[in-house]
Parts: C-alpha cells; structure tokens; sequence
C-alpha cells in the first residue's frame, strides 16, 4: 500500500506566524592556539594541519559567560526590554555544570527572570540550531513574542587527539521574535536525524570519542546534504538562489566539500566558513557562521544554514534579510571584531587554560 | 562555601544592579540602602552601564584561598561612568598592559569555584572595551588552511 504523501514528502516546518531573528550576537574567546603548535608537541611539526587556530577561553569562561555575551549583544540589537523573553534556550556539549542549568545563569544575567523558560539543549553540535528551531515554533504559535536560542561551546580535545588540533570556542545567540520586528524572517526549515553513531561522550569521561573516518560519509555528508537538498527542493530554490550558506564546519575541507557537492560556490561559503581562524565552535560553530553573514548580509539576501550534529542530524533553515538588517548591524560588536581580537598562546598555557594540568 | 550568601549577592554581581537616590538621584554600588550622598533612605534599583575607566589597579601574585588557580592577576579600582568607584578583577588583558585611565566594561565572568564539587560563582569583571573596527572587504576571503 502506498503511503500517503505527506510521508514521503520533506516536510518543512513553518509556524503559523512568520517569525523571524529579531536580534543576534557572537561571542569568540581572546585566545588563539595555532594548529601548528599542537603539531609540534605531539608530531614533531610534522603533516599538515585542519586550520589556521583556535580560540581558546580563559581561565575565568565557560558556555555560560560566553553565552552571556552573546546573549546581551543579541538583546543590544534587538532593542527590546530583556523582560520580555520567554524562553531561554541553550545548546552545548560543555554545559559548566552536569545538572544545574546553563540557561538560568544566563537569564538572571541578562535580566530575563523569572518570567521565562529556560533549558539547556543536548544534540552534540546542533544543539543550538534545535533550539533555534524551537523558538520558532514557541513565538510561531503565539506562546511567546520572544525566545533566545545559543549555540555555545568550548570544545573538548584530547590531548595528541585529531580533534585537538580544532576542538575551539565560541557561538552565537539569536532572539527569535515576530518577523514584522526581525532583520531576517525565517522562511522554512527542515530536519533530517538518524542513529548514527560517529561521535560520543560518554558519562562522566573528559574526552568525546569519533569513528575517525566514520565521521565523514555516513555522518557528516549525509545528513548535511539530506537536509539541505530536501528543504531547497521543498522551497523550489537551487544554489544559486542564495547570497550565503552556512554549513557546519569541523575543519575547512568539509563545509566546502558538501558546498560544492551540491552545487554552491566557494564565494557563497567563504564569509561563514570562520573554522580556520577560531576552530569548530561545536554548537556554536553553525551559527556562528550565520551571524558572521548577518553582519554583512543585504537587505533581500537569501541565505541557507544547515547545521550538523553527531548521532546524527542536520537541520535546514532558510532565512531572507529585511531591511532592519542595517541599522542592527552595527548596534553590537561584529564577529569579525571579536575574532580580530586575537592573543596568541602557546601549547603550555593552553594546557593551563583548558585544566589539563593535574595539580593534586 | 556560603551558598546562600552569593546566590544573594547574585543580582549586583551578574548585571552590576545597584541603587539610585530618590532624593538626591546619587547612584550607588553596591546596593545599601541608604544613599552616601545625603543619607536619604532608597530602594530605587539602577543598572549600571558597565562602562568606565581605571582608577588604579595593582597585581595579584599571592593570590588567597579559592584565586590561587588564577594568580597573577589584576585587581583595579574602576571608576564608573555614573560615578560610583569600584574594585573588581581585570580580565582579557595582559597585566603589564593595564594604565591608569583605561577604558573598560563589565563581563560577567566566573569568579570562583568551590572545589571540583562544589558551586560555580560568577560575577562582574572588567576588560578593555572591545575596539569596534570597520568592516574591511578582506575580512570574508579566509585563506583556507
């Protein structure tokens, strides 16, 4: 018996109400830990490297203060009173606490309690992006005018690890609102998830475990461009259509070898791609990309994110700037700002920053 | 470790929310009730901007109980621009770079911690205020590694 057609066609999610990014803000680290310094401990400078470097938090962050930052930035520009957030939401795999939330640090922080939700979001590195696709079903429906959703991490590597040469730190924050009010409406978005199992954590462990190259095919490849092609064949849009995409990014091979997979241009890739200068931000690493294309997007712009996250999944989203993009821009430090803000660290003190040193 | 005593303090620290005079319109930080100024009574709550400058600062090499892990560091004296002086820690800035009259603004970072089990305790700090830069065209052409 044929299924009906419903179940076999992509299904996009779209709220009732169009909703759209009322306001964002980045957050980046001041460190930077070059790739090339991780080769020399543990290769002998030896092979090539992932990235340029990576940002690296100080002794006194965490995803929660960097979150913070995020947050008030993306509060700056939406211009609204922080009391009237109703949700939120953050997404890490490095939430400071295992229980006790993230997410009401940051609400107390930002002025937003107690009149809001707050959760913190598990989905390796689309955790933020899952919360971003839950705010616009929670103001989509009317529940709420406002809901922040963060994607922000300072990302674990094992020592000698492949990881530790681009486990970075960083993110973004978005509030979701009406998208009367938004510098860009969100116009659909899609998910694509199976069990699959190319990165881990396991409880109580420091360190993630990959399939090496597990990762790539079955995982990354995958769910990234089964996401990104059933939302662009849903909207009837090809690559061409948009001014940016945003495709989570590991390393710089990856998010530039699916891009042109699919059919996109390196031009239309570049402004996101930040991974060769601050590292995979993990759940921050999708969105960080956007907001780094929202600081220079025009109005009319179409832009495509599609994020990923190991166990795995991809979500979609397609997202058109407005003309209240120009004025918000400038309201709040830009991502380039934060990663022009550079101190340049060795291997040593990044084992200091990071807690690697066992001191009793 | 007090919790209950941070998690009361929790307001000033995170947001730096402190008192402004009914009477006089004096701001006051921390928050105390009473206005220093012409010792009117006032619960009027004012959040601070978080922007000011340094007054004076010196370094912390012998760090006490719970900052051992963060030692050297700075301690500065912050002048904030709606006048109240207060004493926080610097942060993302080297302590050699720190100069009388720097600008600076609030973070909220984490502060403390009680052990490997305890509470996380986080509040203000300041930091040079991040420069704003113009937008230059090579800043979206990253040459891939």
């Amino acid at each position: 018996m044929a299924l009906p057609a419903e179940m076999t066609q992509p299904k996009i999610m779209k709220p009732a109400r169009d909703v759209g990014i009322a306001g964002y803000g980045a957050y980046v680290p001041r460190y930077r830990l070059p790739a090339v310094e991780v080769s020399r401990v543990w290769k002998e400078g030896t092979g090539g490297t992932p990235i340029k470097e990576k940002a690296v938090p100080g002794l006194d962050e965490d995803t929660a203060t960097m979150s913070v930052e995020a947050a008030r930035n993306a509060v700056t520009r939406a211009q609204i009173a922080p009391t009237e957030i109703r949700a939120v939401w953050v997404g890490s795999e490095s939430h400071p606490y295992a229980v006790k939330p993230t997410s009401t640090i940051v609400a107390e922080s930002i002025g937003a309690v107690p009149s809001t939700m707050g959760a913190d979001w598990q989905f390796a590195c689309k955790a933020g992006t899952e919360a971003f696709q839950a705010s616009m079903g929670l103001v989509g429906s009317g529940m709420a005018e406002y809901a922040m959703a963060i994607g922000m991490d300072t990302a674990q590597g094992k020592p000698g690890d492949a990881l530790e040469y681009t486990a970075g730190a960083g993110g973004a924050a978005y509030l979701i609102g009406p998208a009367e009010e938004s510098l860009a409406v969100i116009e659909g978005s899609y998910s694509f998830v199976t069990d699959t199992p190319d990165f881990w954590r396991r409880a109580n462990k420091p360190y993630p475990e990959h399939g090496s190259r597990f990762t790539g095919e079955p995982a990354y490849f995958k769910h990234v461009v089964g996401a990104t092609e059933a939302l662009m064949d849903a909207m009837g849009t090809t690559p061409s259509d948009y001014a940016h995409a945003i495709f989570h990014q590991p390393n710089a091979k990856f998010p530039m070898r699916v891009g042109k997979m699919m059919g996109f241009q390196a031009n239309q890739i570049e402004t996101g791609l930040l991974v060769p200068m601050i590292g995979n931000t993990y759940a921050g690493a999708a969105l960080i990309g956007l907001s780094a294309v929202l600081d220079v997007a025009k109005p009319g712009d179409l832009i495509l994110m599609t994020s990923f996250g190991s166990g795995a999944g991809s979500d979609c989203f397609q997202l058109r700037i407005t003309d209240k993009i120009e004025k918000r821009q400038k309201l709040a430090p830009t991502t380039q700002q934060y990663i022009k803000r550079r101190t340049e660290i060795d291997y040593a003190t990044y084992t200091r920053f990071r807690g690697k040193l066992v001191m009793k | 470790m007090q919790v209950s005593r941070h998690w009361r303090l929790q307001q000033q620290r995170y947001a730096l929310v402190g008192q402004v005079c009914t009477d006089c319109e004096e701001k006051i930080f921390p928050p105390r009730g009473v206005c220093p100024n012409c010792a009117k009574e006032t619960d009027a709550q004012f959040e601070f901007s978080g922007r000011g400058k340094v007054y004076s600062f010196s370094t912390v090499y012998t760090a006490p109980a719970g900052f051992e892990g963060s030692a050297p560091y700075t301690i500065g004296l912050v002048q904030l621009e709606e006048g109240p002086l207060i004493t926080a820690q610097l942060t993302d800035i080297d302590n050699d770079h720190v100069e009388i009259g720097l600008d600076v603004e609030m973070v909220t970072r984490k502060l403390l911690q009680d052990g490997d089990r305890g509470v996380l305790v986080y509040g203000y700090k300041f930091r040079p205020v991040v420069p704003v830069w113009e937008l230059e065209p090579e800043d979206a052409l990253f040459a891939l590694a």
